[in-house]
């Protein structure tokens, strides 16, 4: 399929997939078996400007968005997820300064996170605050000129690796949604500390951590907007960074494609190259297709949301919803292909596999993104009526 | 420091067929890349430039297209480029080719170290390299794995050997051929390869660099190339067994003394 990329689109994406194919790729395997935090791959993207692409070039971006950052997303969940979400961590951390920071808070952040020199990331989920993130019970108290945060975030990407978080806290329990506030929260301030680092199925190479406020003094000039709209912060974030979430996932997928028909030309079984029979030939299509589907919606998102366009929600949940049930499947049906040796942890699918998982789960369940499409489908039935 | 990185463009193949009527490289089919040798070249001239500031300034032989090759090296960091492309320049072997590369460099304005890979990987003769700093007239030190210093004048490399490696002191200018030891290449950047694409690349002909015509292209080349052929492929050897060393070891000796090796 030819998209019609711009010439610097070509450029972005073609710099992600050399990254990607002689960087990534050969060190895939081994980060996700120890588990270790890829810094030195962070590097390499950072000094190839990829950071950059989504921050616009007052902040020392390269003045690019969501398309641009899905381009890359996708490009190096082809060769490994961990490393991919590390990337796409940072922006989801960043998106809540440049969507509703002041000029100064973006001066002094944005420039950082476009180069890379520093990592950020999102605080929003808690024990026993996950889809129901309006049920979130970290406090923050307003104290003259600074803000102290009480409570322990939960499964954090890039805690502990990033420099810069942003926190969502709440005010006052009792309003629920209405009474949080969002918070740029800098790693080393006394009070903040990381806790459990967690042991996960996939993306293994990713950080995921607890943050862990005590008495946390963060300066009042770090609040978000204003006291009460740190729900709203939240909700809009991920209305936007959701497409990167498909993008990972159809980069996954078509990883996995990729190893799957290259299996099927040259594993022989019966005297003939597996792809030659029929059952594997019609599984690849599908595949194949799929996957065309799940770009084909990814990217019309995300051009649509990078045109201005002010209600994204529903357009943004189907694209992730859509893409990462194609990577979930298209993950096992490139396992089921490779036979046992897709079972294998020698061969590269079953980590795919793993991989694709956390696309279902993470940024809003799948079946939160039902809920969300569900409910703007009422909605307009109603306003139809 | 000025630095001048030597590039050549190459086929992509590592498996280059040869045309065995004409006993040149077929061409046809193949695309090109940039020497991966040169690539280190280049990454070793960054390095230098991170740490002494300058300028990095890449030189190519080539037909047109060779210009790709030199965007490529823009991309990644280097500052200027210079293509040297006239069908005067056809068929140089590496004697012409060097006499070409050394006669632009004497038209910069200045230099202090140029870099090359140890070898391009179609011809693998390793000879362009030391031919520049001879008709330059200047020091060459071939496969350096480390640059340890550059000071007052002078620089200070390791040069890989198969022993281990010697430590050579040398006056500046002079002319490296480095070896993929000195470290991975850095990746190209999205800013590199935007400002890459506007930058102008001047080419220069026979003329620009005052050249003298006889020493240029197939006039200038003695070499006369007889046959290219691929060599047989060495037979399997043989691997000595046995439960332990010592035992191992024994059997070497027999081996070798029954085959009057020893």
């Amino acid at each position: 399929m030819n998209y019609y990329l711009t010439e610097e689109q070509k450029i972005i994406k073609e710099l992600s997939a050399k990254i990607a194919d002689e960087k990534i790729a050969p060190q895939a395997a081994e980060l996700d078996e120890a588990e270790k935090f890829p810094w030195d791959l962070i590097k390499v993207l950072a000094e190839s400007d990829l950071f950059a692409v989504w921050v616009p070039e007052e902040y020392g971006g390269l003045g690019g968005g969501i398309f641009e950052q899905c381009l890359v997303v996708e490009e190096l969940s082809r060769a490994c997820a961990g490393v991919a979400v590390s990337y796409a961590a940072s922006a989801l951390g960043g998106f809540p300064i440049l969507m509703f920071g002041t000029d100064k808070q973006k001066q002094k952040f944005m420039p950082d996170i476009a180069s890379g020199s520093r990592l950020a990331a999102f605080a929003l989920t808690e024990s026993d605050a996950g889809s129901d993130a309006g049920n979130i019970r970290t406090t923050a108290t307003h104290n003259k000129n600074c803000y102290v945060l009480n409570g322990t975030k939960q499964w954090i990407t890039n805690g502990g690796e990033a420099d810069i978080y942003t926190v969502i806290a709440t005010l006052d329990p009792k309003k629920g949604p209405r009474g949080m506030a969002a918070f740029i929260v800098e790693k080393g301030t006394p009070g903040f500390s990381f806790g459990k680092t967690e042991k996960k199925m996939g993306i293994r190479s990713s950080s995921t951590r607890e943050l862990i406020f005590k008495d946390c003094e963060i300066p009042a000039e770090n609040l978000l907007d204003r006291e009460g709209k740190g729900f709203l912060i939240a909700m809009r974030t991920l209305d936007k960074t959701r497409p990167g979430v498909a993008a990972q996932a159809v980069g996954i997928a078509q990883g996995a494609l990729d190893k799957a028909s290259e299996y099927a030309i040259t594993r022989v079984q019966f005297g003939k190259r597996i792809g030659e029979f029929q059952a594997i030939e019609h599984m690849l299509a599908d595949m194949a297709t799929q996957i065309e589907a799940a770009r084909a919606l990814t990217y019309s998102v995300a051009r649509m949301i990078d045109s201005g366009e002010r209600h994204i929600s529903k357009a943004s949940a189907m694209a992730k919803l859509f893409a990462s049930d194609v990577a979930m499947k298209v993950t096992c049906d490139a396992v089921q292909i490779f036979g046992g040796y897709g079972y294998m942890r020698d061969y590269p699918v079953e980590k795919m596999m793993r991989d694709a998982k956390i696309t279902q789960i993470y940024e809003g369940t799948n079946q939160i993104q039902r809920s969300i499409i569900g409910s703007e489908v009422i909605k307009g039935a109603l306003r139809r009526k | 420091m000025n630095l001048v990185v030597l590039v050549k463009q190459v086929p992509e193949t590592t498996n280059i067929k040869i045309n065995p009527e004409t006993n040149t490289l077929i061409r046809e089919g193949v695309s090109s890349i940039v020497n991966p040798f040169d690539m280190y070249a280049l990454e070793q001239a960054l390095k230098i430039q991170d740490e002494h500031g300058g300028k990095v300034t890449c030189i190519s032989m080539g037909p047109p297209h060779a210009e790709a090759a030199l965007r490529e090296m823009l991309a990644v960091g280097a500052n200027e480029a210079i293509l040297l492309s006239d069908k005067a320049f056809a068929g140089s072997d590496t004697l012409a080719t060097s006499y070409t590369l050394a006669k632009a460099i004497m038209k910069l304005d200045k230099f202090d170290l140029i870099i090359c890979g140890k070898q391009a990987i179609d011809g693998d003769t390793a000879q362009v390299g030391p031919g520049v700093a001879e008709h330059l007239d200047i020091p060459h030190i071939t496969y350096v794995n480390k640059v340890e210093e550059i000071t007052n004048n002078q620089i200070r490399v390791h040069r890989m050997t198969e022993e281990g490696y010697d430590v050579i002191l040398s006056s500046l200018p002079a002319l490296i051929t480095v070896v993929k030891e000195i470290g991975e290449p850095r990746m190209p950047s999205i800013k590199g390869t935007l400002r890459a694409r506007k930058t102008k690349i001047p080419m220069w002909t026979a003329k620009d660099i005052e050249a003298n015509e006889r020493m240029l292209g197939l006039s200038g080349s003695p070499t006369q190339v007889i046959r290219i052929f691929s060599p047989e492929a060495r037979s399997g050897g043989e691997i000595i067994q046995g439960e332990s060393a010592s035992e191992m070891a024994d059997n070497l000796l027999t081996r070798l003394m029954a085959s009057h090796i020893i």
